[in-house]
């Protein structure tokens, strides 16, 4: 059942990632529309020293981890 | 995990009117002129990031750490960063024995001492103590027109517990640069050294009630619930991502992720409760999980700037081999009040289903399972964040940040019938955590 259900989810998300790659040619912006994705605070991992920060707490204190980048947490946190 | 790299800096004092639209437009022509030339022969000045943050629990674990960020871009692109992260811990920890109306005496994870936990409270270990040191190097480059590599190691260092780990990227770029393809692989070797050595899985703990005829059959008592001195744990992750730009003001990311770990995932110092009819705890044993598990997970993040904002929302399921899954929703919403500060208020919310082997307590007549834990970190639990940060930029683009945030862990009944006088008892205390942080970047 689990198999099945995991299976099921890779399978999706597979679909998922196709179908987005599949329309991304249609997207975008051109270089000279950049001004905005260019500022610092529009990047993905804007803050990345909150996002290490956070991402120790909630290693240490929750059952899951990782998603965003790496799920290995490399300390015992206890 | 995200490769692309911001390729602007800050722009100037807000304008009104025709002025406003000048300064748009000439950021505009800047944007594209330096997308169509470039200059990769200019190389950057050291950019620090730096971090000291407070986390307490009240009564529990209380956490002071900071962070040294360093980064430099050489020609062509080419960057190197170091980081270093220091941290210290103080404080009790819950190790997972049931509350009882008496006090309750348990054996220090050394063996030498003990220590009481109080009447119908959760019993806390409070002989938790230790300092970590950890150092990141990470070197990122482009490998050709399209495709950007990155590599870099990582040494954590703590008294029981030391990792080292390595990790390579790479990113291909699609659709003029629209769409980023990363795919990204680390690799770690963590040894445990428990203190009092590595107790075996579901020993009893060795409790000095008085019932031995001297100190020495304490110890060779205590040492026979003890395995080994120490352990070792491996753990690949992998991880594929699509960024992309969907136009000027919005951009989105997906990853899936998926994590081998292989090795000792047991926590030396946490105990489940063997309770008697009348809901006595009557032994502790030492707990026990499985030596692998296999995480997926799954994640998106979109942002997007407004007029006078910038949204981020993010989302991952997690899913695992023992049993936990995972939601996670998480949104900041950055409001500039000028162009030089922001206030951003940030909300998290975290849903996981309890592990296979998770149990709060086992009855007396219950067969054991091989694996057992009452740890309510992977039982069945909600949390909740909420924080704000605020921010403001200097002249020459140093600039500072504070930020306060509220934790909420609230554990939910697992559906076990407590028996007796444990029904009395709260099982699931909630956990509340006050994060305070400052941030400066020169």
């Amino acid at each position: 059942m689990k198999a099945n259900y995991r299976s099921l989810t890779l399978l999706l998300l597979t679909s998922l990632l196709f179908t987005l790659l599949s329309g991304c040619s249609s997207l975008g912006a051109s270089p000279w529309e950049r001004d905005l994705l260019a500022k610092p605070e529009m990047s993905l991992n804007a803050n990345n020293l909150d996002l290490s920060l956070d991402d120790h707490i909630y290693f240490s204190k929750e059952g899951t981890s990782g998603g965003r980048g790496f799920a290995g947490g490399g300390c015992g946190c206890n | 995990m995200q490769l692309i790299k911001s390729e602007g800096k800050k722009n100037g004092k807000r304008k009104t009117g025709k002025k406003a639209k000048a300064a748009h437009v000439t950021s505009t022509l800047l944007a594209a002129s330096c997308a169509l030339l470039g200059n990769p022969t200019i190389a950057d000045d050291w950019e620090f990031d730096t971090a000291i943050m407070y986390y307490s629990e009240g009564d529990r674990v209380s956490a002071l750490e900071g962070i040294v960020q360093a980064k430099k871009t050489f020609k062509n692109y080419r960057e190197f960063s170091a980081k270093f992260v220091a941290d210290s811990l103080t404080g009790a920890s819950a190790n997972g024995a049931v509350p009882q109306a008496e006090p309750q005496t348990f054996t220090r994870p050394s063996g030498n001492g003990q220590y009481t936990s109080n009447a119908g409270e959760t019993p806390l270990d409070d002989t938790f103590k230790d300092t970590r040191y950890q150092l990141n190097l990470q070197w990122s480059q482009p490998l050709s027109e399209r495709y950007i590599g990155s590599t870099g190691i990582q040494f954590s260092t703590e008294y029981d517990y030391l990792s080292v780990a390595v990790n390579g990227m790479l990113g291909r770029y699609f659709n003029n640069k629209n769409t980023t393809i990363n795919m990204g692989v680390s690799y770690a070797s963590d040894t445990i050294d428990p203190v009092g050595g590595k107790p075996a899985a579901l020993s009893d703990l060795v409790i000095d009630n008085g019932q031995f005829s001297s100190q020495e059959a304490f110890n060779t008592a205590f040492a026979d619930s003890r395995e080994s001195s120490s352990d070792t744990k491996t753990t690949l992750d992998w991880v594929l991502g699509v960024s992309q730009v969907i136009n000027r003001k919005w951009i989105t990311q997906f990853n899936i992720g998926l994590s081998e770990v292989s090795g000792y995932q047991t926590d030396p110092y946490k105990f489940v409760s063997i309770v008697d009819d009348a809901g006595i705890a009557v032994r502790h044993l030492h707990e026990s999980r499985p030596d692998s598990r296999t995480k997926q997970s799954f994640y998106s993040q979109s942002k997007y700037h407004f007029k006078n904002g910038i949204w981020d929302a993010s989302y991952r399921l997690s899913n695992d081999d023992w049993g936990v899954q995972s939601h996670t929703l998480e949104t900041r919403y950055r409001f500039l009040l000028s162009q030089n500060r922001y206030i951003e208020p940030h909300i998290r919310l975290y849903q996981q289903s309890e592990a296979d082997f998770y149990t709060p307590f086992y009855n007396e007549h219950e067969t054991l399972t091989d694996f057992a834990s009452a740890d309510y970190r992977i039982g069945k639990l909600n949390t909740y964040t909420i924080g704000i940060r605020y921010g403001m930029k200097l002249s020459k683009g140093r600039e500072y940040g504070l930020r306060l945030e509220y934790y909420n862990q609230t554990p939910q009944d697992a559906g076990k019938t407590a028996p007796g006088a444990l029904s009395t008892l709260d099982l699931y205390p909630s956990v509340d955590a006050l994060v305070v942080q400052f941030d400066y970047h020169f």
